[in-house]
């Protein structure tokens, strides 16, 4: 991105200019990727050493210590607590699926209603779901608690996930994208055909929303996922915890404990392997993202 | 922070809800109330966790729970108690103090990724471009214990790189330097994913703009600086927006890092964390609540207010 110097001959100058602007492009670029990365490299070497190594290792902080112990780590993973850590992983992936794919649908069936129908009142509900989108989440958190205490439903799955089908953005992003890439004529023509409105719905509008539909999957999955605040508040249950909760209580327990009940090699494997799940998805499912992110400001 | 993640580019259009007649509209007027049952699903959680939280945190903002007399109706006495409340007050300064650092610091470098990437197509920036974007696929939590473990002095690489200098290495979460800390770790975690939306955005503009530019003589820097940025105004416009609301509900960073910031991140540290610590560890309930109805109050004006400032910007008038 150097500026190019204006005094040179037009000619010669263009191909100089280029290349010595995407070397400085270059440079910039990798510089902040190794500040990108950097924390991930660490992550990924301390994951191989043993407690004594992470303090004491022979190799500095960034680099291998001289012992390789990620399969030892990976290992006291299964015996810490009775394996707590795996089910702290698969409580994640359930509350991530079930209320990622539960807010898709919702928010899908939304997106077409709004899109689609002029029923009485839709404007008005329409604008109170947008300025909903203001509304910061975590304001919500305390009162949700007492609430679901009342319904007793604190200290179950379903005070995690019940409370993370809510997607106004997501019903948002839906209802953007149905008007259209649903043509009027098409459901029209189902009608005549004699199906009904929600026969019209899965087999004429919902394949051709699929790209939306992707978007919104990752998006709540993704915020589901990385959900910290809300669980931290309804859920006690050490059994129930996301592996985001959990974890945190470990690093907690850490810095507090004695030497006995440190557990900081832990806390680093069972951090790198929890992020391989979405790291890996979002890598693979580039070409869903990169279209779907820019969605949202398709108007 | 994580609610950012639910919301990246959208255009929140107050009122844009102009229905294009469609045909079937004034032969089946019947079939239009039919929309009720595609958004029913929906309304149902809608009003269970949006509307009845929200309604419930007011109510409960207005009383006072007390030992003698059980819970009674106190007016907006919890309210003039949190804008008196030091801590609070403290904890309002900071995000707010933060929000002003953070969001030009986090905006800046989101755009410069996005232009250089935009002008580049090699093999090195595809795979800049998934690298800078890769933080937003890890949960805040671990990004923040991951900061916290690089920040330590026990064994984290501060140390060396700062020896490599001759300096010896600052602790980032002491008293002085939390604030710089704190606004490394939200940086890295959220940068890439607004350079994200910057550069699709970037993308979405038609090339032929930059071959008119290029011919009246104009250079990269002009390019950039005079076309692309005006031309994606209602994506930056937007970032912001989401950026501020982010930022004002702070919670997770401070969160983690306590446990190994030693005493320099308290329990009233951003309004969020003092609610959940006055409803947690004293059931304080009704007061938190007064906190985190505030704060939602202010977030949402706030944010309305810029949106309908910005309305010739953002696109949406």
């Amino acid at each position: 991105m150097s500026a190019p110097t204006l005094t040179r001959e037009p000619g010669a100058r263009r191909r100089g200019v280029t290349q010595r602007r995407n070397l400085g492009s270059h440079t910039f670029l990798v510089l902040l990727v190794l500040y990108f990365a950097l924390p991930l490299w660490w992550l990924i070497v301390a994951s191989t050493k043993n407690i004594n190594g992470l303090f004491t290792g022979t190799g500095g902080p960034l680099w291998f210590d001289s012992e390789f112990d990620l399969v030892a780590n990976v290992r006291q993973l299964f015996s810490q607590n009775g394996g707590i850590y795996w089910r702290w992983l698969g409580n994640s992936f359930l509350y991530a699926i079930v209320g990622g794919v539960g807010a898709t649908v919702l928010s899908v069936l939304a997106g077409y209603g709004f899109a689609k129908y002029r029923f009485r009142g839709r404007n008005l509900y329409f604008a109170v779901l947008l300025g909903s989108v203001m509304v910061p989440l975590t304001a919500l958190v305390i009162p949700t608690f007492v609430l679901l205490s009342d319904m007793g439903l604190t200290n179950t799955i379903w005070a995690v996930i019940l409370p993370s089908l809510l997607s106004p953005f997501g019903v948002y992003l839906m209802r953007v994208y149905a008007q259209d890439a649903v043509p009027d004529e098409l459901l029209d023509a189902a009608r005549v055909d004699g199906a009904g409105d929600f026969k019209t719905f899965v087999s004429v509008a919902l394949p051709l929303l699929r790209p939306a539909i992707v978007t919104v999957l990752l998006l709540s999955t993704v915020a589901t996922w990385n959900n910290y605040f809300l669980p931290l508040a309804v859920l006690s249950d050490t059994k129930l915890l996301p592996v985001t909760v959990g974890l945190g209580q470990w690093q907690a327990q850490s810095t507090s404990g004695a030497a006995g009940s440190q557990l900081w090699n832990l806390v680093i494997t069972g951090a790198l392997i929890s992020i391989i799940p979405l790291v890996v998805s979002f890598l693979s499912l580039q070409k869903y993202w990169q279209g779907g992110l820019s969605l949202g400001s398709l108007k | 922070m994580t609610q950012l993640a639910t919301v990246p580019t959208g255009v929140p259009a107050p009122t844009n809800a102009r229905p294009r007649p469609t045909r079937t509209g004034g032969i089946d007027r019947a079939r239009q109330r039919h929309g009720w049952l595609f958004v029913a699903p929906f309304t149902l959680v809608f009003i269970t966790f949006l509307i009845v939280p929200l309604g419930y945190a007011f109510w409960m903002s207005l009383h006072t729970k007390t030992l003698a007399a059980g819970e009674h109706f106190s007016g907006f006495e919890n309210y003039t108690r949190a804008f008196t409340d030091p801590e609070f007050l403290h904890g309002v300064a900071f995000v707010l103090r933060f929000s002003l650092v953070l969001i030009p610091i986090q905006m800046l470098v989101s755009l410069a990724a996005a232009l250089v990437l935009d002008n580049l197509s090699s093999r090195l920036s595809k795979f800049s471009r998934l690298m800078i974007f890769v933080p937003y696929a890890i949960p805040v939590v671990i990004g923040a214990m991951m900061w916290g473990f690089l920040y330590s002095p026990r064994f984290g690489p501060i140390g060396e790189i700062f020896g490599m200098f001759g300096i010896d290495a600052p602790f980032m979460l002491s008293p002085d330097n939390v604030f710089a800390g704190l606004l490394n770790v939200v940086v890295w975690q959220w940068a890439g994913y607004y350079m994200i939306i910057i550069y699709a955005a970037l993308r979405g503009i038609d090339t032929s703009v930059y071959e008119a530019a290029r011919m009246d003589g104009a250079n990269g820097w002009q390019i950039a600086l005079r076309i692309k940025v005006p031309m994606i105004s209602s994506a930056l416009v937007l970032i912001f927006v989401f950026a501020i609301i982010g930022t004002l509900q702070f919670f997770t960073e401070p969160q983690i890092l306590r446990s190994v910031a030693a005493g320099s991140i308290d329990a009233s540290f951003t309004p969020n964390i003092y609610a959940y610590t006055l409803a947690f560890s004293y059931s304080q309930f009704n007061y938190a609540s007064a906190i985190s109805f505030a704060l939602g109050v202010v977030v949402f004006i706030g944010s309305y207010v810029f949106l309908f400032l910005s309305r010739k910007r953002n696109g949406l008038s």
